[in-house]
């Protein structure tokens, strides 16, 4: 028999019984659906938060107040109180490290801005210009804080774009004079938007202002974090050993900040999310599994309901494999079928998911569908074999006398 | 040179503890270009007998030899090659694929045979011509006669021009009027050469053929073309 007709013999097969058909082809199609859709949703938290670390800036090393038990990452350590203060003076140090290219301090609270008849509550960022550097940002209007003395600092601020929409409805606002707390500042840039921010804080809603400033009005010596940036990745852990010795002979002998990369952070999030994502990726292939057992059976129904033809095409000089490779097909067909049913499935699947939550990056990775594809056609065919060769191996005989 | 040439065949079944014999000790040389009927009460092993001469079952003894040459030790591949060239099938239950058009149902020993598709339409065009059934081509088997049906069949046993047509009660789902139609097709080819054989427990139709071969408990007691080696009782 040629191949073309083994093709339209199962093809018409099995459309001869559109329910047991639509039945395997569904299940298979779940299968994948739900492979594409949950691989899209894991692989794209895993690209949503590597993108959202990476927008902190290149090559970058970070200052904590307070020692991590571990000496790694989690987000508990990252909310440790202050065991002893971090000081301006303690990043002006750092600066003269030879693996360092830009230090930038920072401290942080809330306050209340009031400009242009406005007033809303803000998040005021204290730090210095180094500061647009080393997170990559870029300004909209005017130019970020001056160059300035650390400990004293300039009555200005750079707001962000969010605030000068709402308090300036998108007018120019350089030049423009603000109440925060109370303090008169004059605005000097506005950022451009990012849309980012990292652990609730946005960006685009923050009033930077220089670090004296910001420690006068909040009335505290303490920083936030200090950001560093290394000359080059190849540096970023010189960076951290010279930064944690320094700081461990300023702060009188006692280790008690922690350094974190990027790099660590990254890399921690990265492999959590991979996990993650190839564990739901396992369970979703569970349902191919099953859906390869289900189309076992319709194929073992089918040979059932079909032994007179079998039994009949024996009869008319049918080979054993002719009819195996029929019924192979027939599986075959199924699983293709429902494969690419629930590819598509899956890819809409995504789409809605993105269109739900645009920030949200839900692509399916390409392993995945790779995976799925490979893993339904294939379990279709395993399990196709079985009801095959039992229909190859009919008596003839008995076969024809099923009628 | 016998067309077909049968001897010593056993046949046995097992039923539980039970033996069946259901051919014993059968002697048969069937010529070419010969009508036989093979008769005999139910259970006498007539559709036995069929299937073993249209290698769809396998001799317990005895040996088969079909245009010359031993079909019993052959592998089941070549027994297929041989059920494909030389042997046309015709059923009680006419046995169409039920999806498939009376036209898809006549060229399935082609396609079978793997004959490339234009050469079977061809010969499929033809064959419906000759049956009479060509206004019947894209109907499936539900939606023609009884007779129309076995027709069908029949053009499907005969399109690869095979040595012998076997026949299995081939008017038992028929009325009388249909049944003899039947009859007449199948003789007509007889008379163009095919050899043909019977199973029928019609007195009547198996009188039509040249031969009889009459069967009783698994023993050929009477064959018309030798009457005087009926074989001995036991
Ligand atoms: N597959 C089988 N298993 C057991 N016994 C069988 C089988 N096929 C046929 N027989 C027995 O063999 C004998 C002959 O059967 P069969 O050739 O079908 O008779 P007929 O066609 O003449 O009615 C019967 O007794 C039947 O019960
Ligand atoms: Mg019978």
């Amino acid at each position: 028999m040629r191949k073309a007709d083994v093709l339209r013999f199962a093809r018409d097969a099995a459309t001869a019984y559109p329910l047991r058909a639509s039945l395997s082809v569904l299940a298979m199609a779940i299968g994948v659906a739900a492979v594409v859709v949950l691989t899209s949703l894991g692989d794209g938290a895993r690209r949503y938060v590597v993108e959202q670390f990476s927008s902190l800036g290149s090559n970058l090393v970070i200052v904590l107040p307070g020692r991590s038990a571990t000496g790694g990452f989690s987000p508990a350590n990252a909310m440790t109180t202050t065991p002893r203060d971090l000081t301006v003076d303690d990043a002006a140090a750092l600066t003269r490290l030879p693996a360092v290219r830009r230090v930038a301090p920072l401290t942080a609270g809330t306050s209340e801005i009031n400009a242009n008849g406005r007033l809303r509550e803000v998040v005021v960022a204290g730090t210095a210009s180094t500061y647009l550097e080393i997170r990559s940002f870029k300004i909209a209007q005017g130019r970020f804080l001056p160059e300035a003395d650390w400990n004293r600092g300039a009555p200005v601020a750079v707001i962000g774009a969010k605030i000068q929409e709402e308090i300036f409805a998108g007018r120019p606002a350089v030049g423009e004079l603000i109440r925060l707390g109370d303090r008169r500042l004059r605005i000097v840039g506005v950022l451009k938007a990012t849309g980012q921010g990292v652990g609730g804080l946005n960006t685009d809603e923050v009033v930077f202002v220089p670090v004296g400033i910001a420690q006068g009005m909040f009335n505290t010596h303490t920083l936030f974090r200090i950001l560093i940036e290394a000359k080059s990745r190849d540096q970023i852990e010189e960076v951290k050993r010279e930064v944690t010795a320094t700081l461990k002979t300023r702060h009188s002998g006692e280790e008690d900040v922690t350094v974190i990369t990027q790099d660590a952070v990254l890399a921690t999030f990265d492999k959590l999310l991979r996990a993650l994502t190839a564990a739901v990726a396992g369970i979703a292939a569970i349902s191919l599994a099953v859906a390869g057992i289900l189309v076992m059976n319709v194929m073992l129904v089918a040979v059932t309901q079909r032994t007179a033809e079998i039994g009949l095409l024996k009869a008319l000089g049918a080979r054993g494999d002719t009819i195996r490779n029929a019924f192979m097909a027939e599986a075959a067909m199924l699983s293709l079928v429902g494969a690419l049913t629930g590819y598509g499935l899956g890819l809409f699947g995504a789409f809605v998911l993105r269109q739900v939550y645009p920030v949200f990056p839900a692509y399916p990775p390409d392993w995945a569908v790779v995976a799925a594809l490979v893993t339904s056609l294939s379990t279709g065919l395993l399990f196709g074999i079985m009801p095959a060769r039992r229909a190859a191996r009919l008596d003839p005989v008995q076969a024809l006398m099923k009628h | 040179m016998d067309l077909i040439r049968l001897t010593g065949i056993e046949r046995v079944f097992h039923l539980g503890d039970s033996v069946v014999h259901a051919l014993s000790r059968l002697d048969v040389a069937i010529e070419a270009g010969e009508y036989v009927a093979i008769m005999g009460p139910s259970g006498s092993g007539k559709s036995t007998l069929l299937n073993l001469l249209g290698l769809l079952d396998r001799p317990d003894a005895g040996s088969y030899y079909l245009e010359g040459r031993d079909v019993t030790t052959l592998t089941p591949d070549e027994q297929a090659a041989v059920r494909s060239q030389r042997i046309g099938f015709v059923f009680q239950s006419f046995h169409l694929v039920p999806r498939l058009t009376a036209a898809e149902n006549v060229a399935l020993p082609m396609m079978l045979a793997g004959i490339p598709a234009a050469q079977r339409a061809q010969r499929v065009t033809q064959a419906l011509k000759d049956f009479g059934l060509d206004q019947r081509a894209g109907h499936r088997p539900d939606q023609l006669s009884g007779g129309q049906r076995q027709r069908v069949a029949i053009a499907r046993a005969t399109i690869m021009q095979p040595a012998v047509l076997l026949a299995d009660e081939p008017t038992g789902n028929l009325d009388r009027a249909t049944g003899d139609d039947v009859i007449h097709l199948l003789e007509a080819l007889n008379e163009r050469g095919m050899t043909l054989i019977i199973v029928t427990h019609d007195p009547k139709i198996g009188s039509r053929a040249r031969r009889q071969l009459m069967m009783e408990d698994g023993l050929l007691r009477h064959d018309s073309a030798r009457p005087s080696a009926a074989v001995a009782e036991t």
